[in-house]
């Protein structure tokens, strides 16, 4: 059994290091800085840490002053939180002028699970991508979430990254670069293209695993930066597999299924998209794994999807 | 620190100077927020041309005074301070909401040289101004951070979210100027709900309040001395004004909130506004 860890935790890791090597770097949080592991940092660098209380409009605004001034600063809170009640000042105060704020929700998607559906974001990414100038970043591990906190920070426009409280496995090794708007291939295969995002990327690759035992060969694709979209790798899988496949926890209305339709749509002869997903639901409570299993989003569900859609 | 009568003519002319630059860019036949930017003229003049550490050479200068507009529906005013000081051409005030300028409807930072922030969706300034303040005194640098609410936008709740903030931080760089002209977009700032008694709304969420004449230029000018004098606490001045000041017609008016002036009214605030300006600098 790999070693499973939270993406938050990498994140909370990542931040104090960046703390230390930028001093333009500041955080906000709203209450829950032990839950988003912004913990690190504000023992670390107390006079570059508020804690606005529980606001996370006023956390959000307060932080594009900052940037407005030349500080960098990094927003926290749940992922349900800091995309829908934050809306508003995001896309007057930060995506519309452009200011380098790093919105970061954490506890993100179906996972969150036990809190049921009030916490439980589905449509963050859909409400993120939506607004010009903000790119949406997705971390599938560990490693992936260190190396994304480091290049958010260095991005110059605003960003929002989406974390969970859910254990994965490390997929990458030590070495791995992320880069900004590029899909990572992390298996190769000619009859079906899976494009996970986050948690899914594991479960993607656990359904290749299973596909393959069938002499199905699942290319499966990281798609870590959801905006902007390495649309080349997209339309590169298209030209090259029978089937396209989006697996996210999230609806299916808005998000990495949506952001790869759009980018297919209008290329002739395109294959099919299944888009597997949330369906326009709200969440519930649950465990974590009882909720991926009832919403098909394990590895042996999302693999009895696409074998029925290659019949 | 005393204000000259001098002093204070020459800043009662320029707020006149305002006046004409706001009815003139707005014109005839076209849709503008005249109520909000005349009631908030004398402030704005105040503010640009007394208080502010400002170099409209330098308009980036990280020392600089910041002044946020969060009743951006108001930004007219600032403009045409902005242009008044040569931060950008006078002229361009005539583009002002048309198609391809820099001038939009609401403060636009990324276009407008001068403009510390987006404002325009009521509510979301004072947090940002919070921030503007924050920064400061994590940047080690000494400027002051002004923001002009309207008395409707306090309807907001992240206003008092801002508020408590502020108090929270101590933020003593901070002033917030409260553009009390009892009129909204459609009615009494009073209707919808209740925010009297406003000074002690302030005063217990940890600020320091004082209430002006906000169209006695004196009154404004020592206001905004007292408010630098607060240095432990953020300051709010709650400055009582008429919706529409200088132009007789749209005073008091609320559907003149935003409206269009038809020809014949057009002049009549052009002269009643050009009149004033003739008066101040006769006197």
């Amino acid at each position: 059994m790999p070693k499973l860890t939270e993406t938050r935790y990498a994140y909370g890791e990542a931040l104090l290091e960046l703390g230390s090597q930028r001093p333009e770097v500041v955080v906000l949080d709203a209450d829950l800085y032990k839950s988003t592991r912004t913990v690190l940092f504000r023992d670390a660098f107390p006079e570059r840490f508020i804690d606005v209380g529980i606001s996370e409009a006023d956390m959000v605004s307060t932080a594009a002053g900052m940037a407005a001034t030349g500080l960098i600063p990094f927003c926290n809170s749940f992922a349900m939180f800091i995309t829908s009640i934050c809306y508003l000042p995001i896309r007057t105060q930060i995506a519309y002028p452009g200011l380098p704020v790093k919105l970061v929700g954490s506890s993100a998607g179906l996972t969150q699970g036990p809190d049921g559906a009030s916490h439980q974001s589905l449509e963050d990414i859909a409400l993120m991508r939506s607004l010009p100038n903000m790119a949406v970043v997705s971390p599938a591990d560990e490693v992936e979430t260190r190396q994304a906190t480091f290049a958010i920070a260095d991005w110059p426009g605003p960003v929002y990254m989406r974390l969970g409280r859910y254990p994965v496995p490390r997929l990458f090794a030590e070495g791995y670069r992320f880069e900004m708007g590029k899909a990572a291939t992390l298996r190769d295969g000619g009859d079906v293209a899976i494009f996970a995002t986050g948690h899914m990327v594991s479960k993607a690759l656990d359904a290749a695993e299973l596909l393959a035992q069938d002499r199905i060969e699942a290319r499966v694709v990281n798609v870590s930066t959801i905006k902007p979209l390495d649309e080349a790798a997209v339309q590169k899988a298209a030209g090259e597999v029978g089937l396209l496949a989006s697996v996210e926890e999230h609806s299916v209305i808005g998000g990495l299924g949506s952001a790869v339709a759009e980018c297919v749509s209008g290329i002739a002869n395109t294959p099919p998209l299944l888009r597997l997903g949330v369906r326009d639901e709200f969440g519930e409570s649950g465990l974590a794994d009882e909720l991926l299993e009832k919403h098909r989003l394990t590895g042996q569900l999302i693999a009895a999807d696409i074998r029925r859609a290659l019949k | 620190m005393t204000i000259s009568p001098d002093q204070i003519a020459g800043l009662r002319r320029k707020a006149a100077e305002l006046r004409l630059n706001i009815v003139t860019m707005m014109g005839s036949n076209k849709t503008h927020h005249f109520g909000g930017s005349l009631s908030a003229a004398d402030i704005v003049t105040a503010l640009y041309f007394y208080k502010m550490r400002y170099d409209p050479h330098n308009p980036g200068w990280p020392e600089r005074a910041r002044f946020l507009m969060s009743k951006g529906h108001s930004v007219p005013a600032q403009y045409a301070a902005l242009a008044m000081l040569g931060v950008f051409p006078l002229e361009e005030l005539a583009t002002l909401k048309q198609l391809g300028s820099r001038l939009q409807g609401h403060p636009a930072m990324h276009l407008t040289p001068g403009l510390e922030g987006c404002t325009g969706a009521l509510g979301e300034g004072l947090s940002y101004a919070n921030g503007m303040a924050l920064a400061a005194r994590i940047r080690d640098l000494s400027y002051n951070v002004y923001c002009l609410l309207g008395d409707g936008e306090l309807q907001e709740g992240q206003v008092w979210e801002a508020a408590m903030t502020a108090a929270r931080h101590c933020l003593g760089n901070l002033v917030a100027i409260v553009d009390r002209n009892g009129l909204k977009a459609m009615d009494e700032t009073k209707c919808g709900k209740l925010l009297d008694p406003l000074d002690e709304r302030w005063t217990s969420f940890g600020w320091a309040a004082r209430e002006i004449d906000g169209h006695d230029m004196a009154a404004i000018c020592n206001a905004l001395d007292w408010a630098g004098e607060q240095t432990q606490q953020p300051a709010v001045i709650i400055a009582n004004t008429v919706k529409g000041k200088g132009v007789s017609f749209l005073e008091g008016r609320p559907q003149f909130h935003n409206a269009s002036l038809n020809e014949e009214q057009f002049a009549c605030a052009l002269g009643e506004v050009k009149a004033t300006l003739a008066m101040t600098e006769g006197g």
